[in-house]
């Protein structure tokens, strides 16, 4: 028997609607109502801002270590924005602008880059997943989400975040199957931003592009400019109707670079050229989405100004938190704490009022106040 | 009342947690209309349908990882993982993110899940099918370990388990599944998860076991009253962490010697957190040093030489002697 051709044949589209010199496809053109394309602006100018912002706090040692997104926000604006605040975002741990756009208060992602848990802390009835670190470790937990809204009967839609370095990991292909075999209503981006830390894209996968790969779970698979918020924004509202129309989950790959550090703590100049950061800053998302204002006359005077003092006043907020207490730590192991964490808490509450008291006068030897049942007399 | 095996005894369990509650459902492989491997699932696919009894697709991160997101949105999952050998393709689900969500979310979000295995060994299975992993999970915070030693409690422990809000490892030995019938209640009966219980009272040595090897330990109370005139209590642990503390020094201030017997190997297992917590509690009681008997510190070696591995009565016997002795 001759080999044969097994139909369907398989595609993967690319979309594109404003490209990075400003041409524009009118007949693919979003209809996104004026009010909101403005939001939409100041959605990213917000995460580039904040983002910039934080870099500074945190070489001032005021936050610790964070992932800034400086080029993705068009890809993180453009996708949340299809979504209703009812509907679940699951982040991984780059995505401010998306999670601003959702609500996050500013000193929140502050305190959590600070190391407060408080920051991670979704606000009641709001359905967002905290920051996930484990690489793609998140994304069943979204399918988890979009079989549990189902089961219910509930039409919300998930929308998960990773970036293309994930998609090595098995927990992407998992829950892509799961969501494939169950048909459930979720969104996954992929934000190809073509570097995990140090290694590029053509190191991470032999594919021709991500997308593709979600048509090997039987769902489709788009690959749009992700540094176009209109292809995002028109990608994604697809998605997410087919999601809540009981059609079931969609892959959309967000080419975008990241035009900064991975973290904080990351020198990029070690592994990539100053060349390539700067053909990637021609295609800049802001500039772009920018100039598509101007031409509308959409573009207010003074919004990186009002921007910048809405930063500024929490940071204030932000700084003028009191000290942690230590002891919230044990409330939220488990439900209920056992006996042995109630004495461990207890231990903990007990070194702490003796450290208080140690403070006032200051004594020759520095505090290193006793456990409870330490010898108090030397031998 | 209905005498039943372990396997009926959590399959009842199972059946009355989820007519009792909706959000109460199933996953994981081969549980649906093959009913489990162990048949501990049985007919529930035919009751309650498949969107209820989910045949996943063969892959453990993600049945435990889509049952975090199940339990986040407020379902409840009891999620199979088949043997407890294969859990670590999940570990890292559990460690990073069942464990965490409550604290990661400051307590917006909880995960109210139950994870059951199989484990265990003496059941002449390959490798992966025979080991006794509770000590990975014991040591991490923000789960809860229980391991049941017979019908009545595992069927309690079960029913508890669903109900609590926290994520509970569930460690079900596969050679309890069909090892023993016992009078189990048709009325809902639950257990409280962190207790332990005295299942022996004595004065002379305290022997402190849970799951399989339970039976060994009271096998060998027998024995030494019979042979040695000896008193031993026997505690069953039932949950692991929380590790009943207050139960366990209790017994050893009375009695002042204690042998541990688990499955697990020795080195930082179980017996090793049990016995500090004698002697932060009992320490001025005791009268000989405390005896470990558990498996070697070897991985599994095969099931034709497990004999020589998994503690047997005259391992329990000797520790038990060497104690009294001392």
């Amino acid at each position: 028997m001759p080999r044969t051709i097994l139909e369907p044949r398989f595609q993967v589209e690319y979309l594109s609607i404003l490209d990075s010199d400003g041409n524009l496809d009118t007949s693919l053109e979003p209809d996104i109502p004026a009010a909101e394309l403005k939001r939409l602006y100041r959605g990213m100018l917000l995460g580039r801002r904040l983002d910039e912002r934080m870099i500074r706090l945190q070489r001032q040692g005021r936050i610790g270590t964070f992932a800034p997104i400086k080029g993705q926000e068009a890809s993180q604006a453009g996708a949340v924005s299809t979504l209703r605040p009812a509907d679940w975002m699951v982040p991984s741990f780059r995505e401010t602008a998306a999670m601003l756009w959702r609500g996050w208060p500013i000193e929140k992602l502050l305190m959590l880059y600070a190391g407060y848990l408080e920051g991670g802390q979704p606000a009641p009835g709001q359905n967002d997943l905290p920051v996930t670190i484990p690489v793609a470790t998140q994304l069943p937990h979204a399918v988890g989400l979009a079989y549990a809204a189902q089961y219910r009967g509930d039409d919300a839609v998930v929308m998960a975040f990773c970036g293309d370095g994930a998609t090595s990991e098995g927990d992407f292909h998992e829950a892509l199957n799961f969501a494939g075999v169950w048909h459930v209503p979720v969104v996954f981006v992929v934000q190809n931003n073509q570097w995990a830390i140090s290694v590029p894209l053509k190191k991470q996968t032999h594919s021709r592009t991500i997308a593709q790969k979600a048509l090997a779970y039987g769902l489709p698979g788009l690959q749009v400019d992700g540094n176009d918020v209109l292809a995002v924004y028109a990608a994604c509202r697809e998605a997410v109707e087919r999601a809540r129309g009981g059609d079931g989950p969609t892959l959309i790959e967000c080419v975008t670079y990241r035009l900064g550090v991975h973290t904080t703590a990351d020198d990029p100049t070690k592994y990539r050229s100053t060349e390539e950061v700067e053909a990637w800053e021609r295609k800049d998302p802001l500039t772009r989405f920018g100039t598509y204002l101007q031409k509308k006359n959409l573009l207010d005077d003074g919004l990186t100004e009002a921007i910048d003092a809405e930063i500024a006043a929490a940071v204030q907020r932000f700084e003028a938190m009191g000290p942690p207490d230590p002891l919230t730590m044990f409330d939220h192991a488990y439900g209920e704490r056992s006996p042995h964490l109630d004495a461990q808490r207890a231990a903990v509450a007990e070194r702490l009022s003796q450290g208080r008291e140690a403070a006032v006068p200051p004594t020759a030897e520095p505090s290193s106040p006793p456990m409870r049942g330490q010898r108090s007399s030397r031998r | 009342m209905a005498k039943l095996n372990l396997v009926k005894a959590l399959n009842l369990a199972l059946l009355q947690e989820m007519e009792r509650d909706e959000d109460v459902l199933i996953m994981g492989e081969d549980v649906g209309v093959d009913g489990g491997v162990f048949r501990v699932t049985e007919d529930l696919h035919r009751k309650f349908g498949s969107k209820r009894v989910i045949d996943s697709p063969l892959a453990e991160a993600a049945i435990i990882g889509a049952g975090v997101g199940m339990a986040l949105y407020g379902l409840k999952p009891v999620c199979e993982i088949q043997f407890s050998g294969f859990a670590f393709q999940c570990f890292h689900q559990i460690e990073n993110h069942v464990a965490r969500y409550r604290m990661r979310s400051q307590g917006r979000f909880h995960v109210p899940m139950v994870i059951r295995m199989p484990y265990g060994g003496g059941v002449r299975a390959l490798e992966h099918h025979s080991e006794s992993e509770e000590q990975f999970y014991a040591h991490i915070p923000g789960l809860k370990m229980v391991i049941p030693s017979g019908p009545r409690n595992a069927r309690a422990l079960l029913v508890s388990a669903i109900r609590d809000p926290d994520p509970v490892i569930f460690f079900e030995h596969k050679g309890l599944y069909h090892a023993a019938k016992e009078d189990v209640p048709d009325e809902i009966e639950s257990l409280p998860i962190g207790r332990a219980q005295v299942v022996r009272e004595g004065r002379d040595l305290t022997l402190i076991a849970y799951g399989a090897m339970l039976r060994l330990a009271r096998e060998a109370a027998d024995t030494l009253a019979e042979e040695d005139g000896a008193e031993a209590e026997v505690i069953d642990l039932l949950t692991i962490s929380p590790l009943d503390r207050a139960t366990i020094v209790a017994s050893v201030q009375k009695t002042g010697r204690a042998v541990i017997v688990h499955e697990a190997p020795r080195s930082f297992g179980p017996g090793a957190e049990i016995a500090t917590s004698i002697m932060d509690g009992a320490f001025l009681s005791l009268e000989a040093p405390i005896a470990r008997v558990t498996s070697w510190d070897i991985p599994f070696p095969g099931f034709a030489r497990e004999k020589a591995n998994v503690p047997d009565l005259a391992r329990v016997l000797a520790a038990a002697r060497d104690t009294l002795a001392f």
